[in-house]
């Protein structure tokens, strides 16, 4: 919720804001439903922010990277979850019920945000030239970040092998990253941005595009916690939840003494 | 006190009037009332509900997946249960 | 002043009242309590911006030099604002946030129920509809003001000193000027002496019922209506604004 949180306050004008809004709030509402469907496996939410807080739990690694424009936010949109519906719409096949049923719900959601995402660029690129430059440098920045948050390539994988196995996973991560950009590039095209990857070439042979060499270092390193925002993005999360507990404590006060109160009753 | 996310409640959606009331998740609240009102917050945002019922999820017993076979199986080989079972005439009208 | 400045003075202080506070609560999204009241938050927010979009829509309208609602929202300066100024007071710690709400909501209720029987077509349609957005914002304020106020120490101290902070800008929401008094004999806007009966009944209840007490303070601070705003609305408004002021006249 974090990254794009940041412009909710500054979107440039009504109904952009409602958007914003509306797209922000989805993305807190998948976070609750994939802890509701840990939860399942018998792990407490509580246990799940403690790992998260602790720097235990790892989070796409995409969040980490900074919103520094209007555009961004409609970068975010088309590309993150443009992504991240690529690799959900897998997951929602998956063998596991409450996530992959977590996974629908989210996918009908993800297919909003993409939209909006792709809207807000093309409004960009359409408008003024200043308009177009700031959506070219969006796309500039979160390209190859979208392109790695799709996981790394099939021999570097740590989880895939063992995902797939169990069928919880039904596509390796190349796969699905082979698709993402088939599909995206010519999205790019249409509205007259270009795709940052100077190797980027469509094989006739293939019918897909292949891509530029892919920087994994900087994705572990992010990974590991060493990007641009993963201290603050951490460090906002630790505080709101610790500025939450006398919230929190005092609900769970005001139940305990109504309860007694229903038993005198 | 102890610090918690408060207890777990499941969340049953109505989607329109006649229609039984369907599973869609659960959310976290300190009480019945809040239970309600985030279950409306989370899973009825896109008009799917007319009805929400929420149950605190350590209320709910359920069979387990080993008794499968034990429950559910004996009643596969019981087909004169269902009216199809029955072969009637063409001419018998209203049965 | 002629009728049509009235009505959309009128529209300006219902829409800017909105917007603001909308603007407000949607700066808690990402850092609520727990994640069920992050995104209850953000719902609340929602109906306020689509509240102020309709009627700032509308006064762009009745006003007729071609502003639509994001010119209204956007390009004009603090000084030209009408929303109340509790409206425009910081969150706080979620206690002041949510007194500030059950203080507006409450107001805003009983002030809507009777802008539903306005004899103008389109405010009366805003009001029906918005009214049963802001009976949901009352009722799920008046559900944290007893669980606040009744639960913890900590908790009920926080939020009577988020009461006590609030309360000189209440009595500002039951003035009433020629703009009320031209667009009441109109039947246009209601009697807000009314309004003020139905919320302090509501107020009080709430609070005894919260373990409150009824802040102490006399002093009345005013100023909206004339568009003197606590230094808070500017700040708020830098940010809100200036991208939209960035790309003069660029589309988004």
């Amino acid at each position: 919720m974090l990254p794009e949180g940041n412009w909710i306050t500054r979107a440039p004008n009504l109904r952009r804001k409602a958007i914003l809004l509306a797209k922000v709030q989805d993305e807190g509402g998948h976070g609750l439903y994939l802890y509701s469907a840990a939860e399942t496996l018998g792990v407490d939410r509580t246990e799940l922010l403690s790992q998260l807080h602790t720097g235990k739990a790892k989070y796409s690694s995409i969040f980490n990277y900074p919103t520094l424009s209007w555009a961004d936010i409609g970068a975010i949109g088309w590309l993150v979850d443009g992504a991240a519906i690529m690799n959900q719409t897998v997951l929602a096949r998956g063998s596991y019920g409450p996530y992959s049923r977590a996974m629908v719900r989210i996918c009908k959601e993800e297919s909003f945000h993409n939209r909006q995402g792709y809207e807000i660029m093309m409004t960009l690129a359409q408008g003024t030239p200043e308009q177009k430059a700031m959506a070219q440098d969006a796309l500039n920045r979160w390209w190859w970040p979208a392109v790695m948050m799709l996981g790394p390539s099939d021999d570097k994988s740590p989880n895939s092998d063992q995902l797939m196995r169990w069928k919880v996973k039904l596509e390796s991560n190349d796969a699905i990253r082979e698709r993402f950009i088939d599909r995206t590039v010519p999205q790019a095209e249409f509205i007259g941005l270009k795709v940052p990857d100077k190797d980027m070439k469509f094989n006739e042979k293939t019918g897909h595009y292949t891509h530029g060499e892919i920087n994994w270092d900087e994705f572990f390193e992010v990974i590991k916690g060493n990007g641009p925002c993963n201290a603050k993005r951490l460090k906002d999360r630790v505080e709101a939840d610790k500025k939450g507990r006398w919230v929190r404590e005092a609900a769970t006060a005001y139940a305990a003494k109504q309860a007694k109160e229903r038993e005198i009753a | 006190m102890e610090d918690t996310q408060w207890p777990v409640w499941e969340v049953f959606v109505q989607g329109n009037p006649g229609i039984p009331h369907k599973h869609v998740g659960n959310v976290h609240a300190p009480d019945a009332e809040m239970a309600i009102q985030n279950a409306r917050d989370v899973y009825t945002r896109r008009s799917e509900g007319i009805s929400i019922w929420v149950v605190p999820s350590n209320a709910i017993s359920a069979s387990s997946p080993e008794d499968q076979g034990a429950f559910f199986e004996p009643s596969n080989d019981k087909p004169y249960r269902h009216p199809t079972f029955y072969k009637i005439p063409d001419g018998v009208k209203y049965l | 002043m002629n009728i049509q400045e009235a009505k959309f003075q009128y529209l300006l202080r219902l829409g800017d009242s909105s917007l603001i506070i909308g603007h407000r609560l949607s700066e808690w999204c990402g850092h609520g309590p727990i994640l069920e009241e992050d995104i209850a938050l953000i719902n609340i927010a929602l109906d306020f911006v689509g509240n102020a979009t309709s009627l700032l829509a509308y006064a762009g309208q009745i006003e007729g030099k071609g502003r639509d609602e994001d010119a209204l929202a956007y390009l004009r300066d603090e000084r030209e604002f009408r929303n109340l100024l509790i409206t425009e007071q910081p969150n706080g710690d979620f206690a002041s946030t949510i007194a500030r709400q059950f203080l507006f909501d409450t107001y805003m209720f009983f002030l809507y129920e009777d802008l539903k029987n306005s004899k103008d077509e389109t405010v009366a349609a805003i009001a029906v509809k918005s009214h049963k957005e802001i009976t949901y914002h009352l009722r799920h304020a008046t559900e944290w003001m007893l669980r606040l106020g009744d639960g913890t120490t900590e908790s009920h101290e926080r939020l009577q000193s988020g009461l006590n902070d609030l309360w000189m800008f209440t009595s500002e929401m039951f003035d009433m000027d020629e703009v009320d008094a031209m667009l009441i004999k109109e039947g246009f806007a209601p009697d807000l002496n009314k309004v003020k009966t139905a919320w302090e009944k509501r107020v009080k209840e709430v609070i005894a019922e919260a373990t409150l007490q009824i802040p102490t303070s006399t002093f009345k601070q005013k100023g909206s209506k004339e568009g003197k705003h606590t230094e808070y609305l500017g700040f708020l408004l830098a940010e809100m604004q200036y991208v939209h002021r960035e790309y003069p006249g660029a589309k988004w």
